[in-house]
């Protein structure tokens, strides 16, 4: 479980880029639609940073070549993308926003707990 | 065109790619063959100046990344590929593309996607001089870079030469640029930015000497320098020559098609023959409301051709136009470069974000009469983003 920072410096249409350490790829965390999103940063065609795109709803596009990814799932809608990105799960507690990498792996840990109130 | 049985792409490119990506989503259900003078599949070209040279590992057999299909795409394409083959002549007459071996291929329908090949310059053949367009050209030299050189000598300081520079000194090389013109990328960014983005080689710790041309090359064998107009020598250990690329028509010669600089086309990337229609590097295209005609090199266009040579190709006349607004980008010694729009010379030039002055990121607008015609950003994606989709949507000057 990563903190990304308090929901208040996250508005509406803001994205953040969060580099995860060195177990698992950047990650972009999105606030739109009312509610808060988490996927790779990197995008699956070539090297662009998604926390860079532009927003539209609950799509993303690659600020390089204009490939859409759905948030929700992390697929490509359109060329040039043809392979999704990973999402990862948000939780908010006590105001602050933190992201659980999907893969995030931490030798000889147990997974952590479920989180106590999901937004996304 | 209807009853076509036979359509054939030649070039197994990314314009090619997305031309048969194109007939199959509208329906074509016939014969698809992509022909490739290269002996590989589909891939991606802009990684091969950059991470693919400066990339850690082993870059392996296969396409890896650059692979721009997969199994399961190709087995949905139902194309049958021919690669390592070479087209050398199309009989419209006939309907027939002769291959390399003397083998004819007969053909309803052809989408021209042979691209451009690099120019060369008068220069004796010694190992250790490179140009960079093919997957094979960039482990030629990613390989020869690893192999101990120490001074690399780029000739051109475009785009292309750009990137390769600054890969090599992203790997420790000693670099110098060399440009004929008094200042690179004029054409494309105008005088004022294209100083700034001039100044992005000294920032990233290579040498650029501009106004100057190259007399030759010493060495005997292998390279080991190269010698300037004005009769200084540079030592090298490897060069690469990046002076720009002519568009591949020789094959077409005598097929009747309109050739200059590319396969001449009208708006919809047909040429005279409705069943002919060409995309890419290779395509000379008709602007609409101008008089003048466009061969664009970029990747975006030659991704977005595709679609809309397919639906001419299979309406058998031109019902859709291509007017996507030209955009590149470029990444270099650190920073991304990205343009859009249709700059002329005599626009001005406005900063609207960040200041080219303390070396940092900003974004430019190109303006006619307070009309913004262009604009540039280096390391602003995301504002960069939002004045490109204004552009594409805002009325442009007559003539664009």
């Amino acid at each position: 479980m990563i903190p990304v920072c308090r929901i208040e410096d996250l508005p509406e249409g803001e994205s953040v880029r969060i580099e995860a350490g060195d177990a698992t790829a950047p990650i972009a965390v999105f606030h739109t639609d009312g509610a808060f999103y988490a996927i790779d940063d990197t995008c699956s065609h070539q090297d662009a940073s998604l926390s860079d795109g532009w927003l539209e709803g609950c799509y993303v596009e690659c600020p390089l070549h204009a490939a859409l990814f759905d948030l929700r799932s992390g697929e490509p809608t359109c060329l040039p993308a043809r392979k999704p990105v990973r999402t990862h799960a948000v939780t908010v507690v006590d105001g602050m926003l933190y992201v659980h990498p999907a893969t995030q792996i931490v030798p000889g840990q147990p997974v952590h707990a479920a989180p106590e109130e999901a937004v996304a | 065109m209807t009853a076509a049985r036979t359509v054939t792409v030649v070039g197994a490119s990314l314009a090619g790619l997305h031309a048969a990506r194109g007939l199959r989503t509208q329906g074509y259900d016939g014969r698809l063959v992509v022909v490739g003078e290269e002996h590989h599949r589909p891939y991606d070209r802009p990684p091969l100046s950059k991470e693919f040279l400066t990339g850690d590992g082993d870059p392996g057999e296969g396409l890896g990344p650059l692979a721009l299909t997969d199994p399961e795409e190709e087995a949905e394409l139902d194309a049958e590929w021919l690669l390592g083959v070479r087209a050398e002549a199309l009989d419209t007459a006939a309907g027939e593309i002769r291959l390399t071996g003397g083998r004819a291929l007969r053909t309803d329908g052809v989408v021209i996607a042979t691209g451009a090949t690099p120019r060369t310059l008068p220069l004796p053949p010694l190992d250790g001089v490179h140009t960079l367009r093919t997957l094979d050209d960039a482990l030629r030299l990613r390989a020869e870079l690893r192999a101990g050189a120490e001074r690399a000598v780029v000739i051109g300081a475009g785009f292309i030469g750009a990137e390769v520079a600054s890969s090599c000194a992203t790997l420790g090389l000693d670099v110098t640029v060399v440009e004929a013109a008094p200042l690179p990328l004029v054409p494309h960014l105008g005088e004022e930015m294209a100083r700034v983005c001039a100044g992005l080689h000294t920032r990233g710790g290579a040498t650029l000497l501009c106004g100057t041309g190259v007399a030759g090359l010493r060495g005997a064998g292998r390279v080991t320098g190269v010698e300037l107009a004005d009769g200084r020598v540079l030592p090298a250990d490897v060069v690469v020559v990046g002076v720009g690329v002519r568009p591949v028509t020789e094959w077409l010669e005598g097929s009747g098609l309109a050739l200059d600089d590319g396969v001449r086309c009208d708006a919809g990337c047909v040429t005279a023959l409705p069943n002919v229609v060409a995309v890419g590097d290779v395509a000379r295209l008709d602007r609409p409301g101008s008089a003048r005609t466009v061969r664009a090199e970029h990747w975006t266009s030659g991704m977005l051709q595709g679609d809309v040579a397919a639906r001419n190709l299979l309406a058998g006349s031109t019902v859709e136009r291509f007017d996507a607004l030209p955009y590149f980008w470029s990444d270099q010694y650190g920073a991304r470069i990205q343009y859009a729009g249709r700059r002329e010379s005599g626009d001005t030039v406005r900063i609207v974000e960040g200041d080219p002055a303390e070396g940092g990121g900003f974004l430019a607008v190109y303006e006619r009469n307070g009309i913004p015609t262009a604009a540039l950003g280096v390391d602003r994606p995301r504002p960069f983003m939002r004045l490109r989709r204004e552009l594409a949507r805002a009325p442009q000057p007559a003539g664009r």
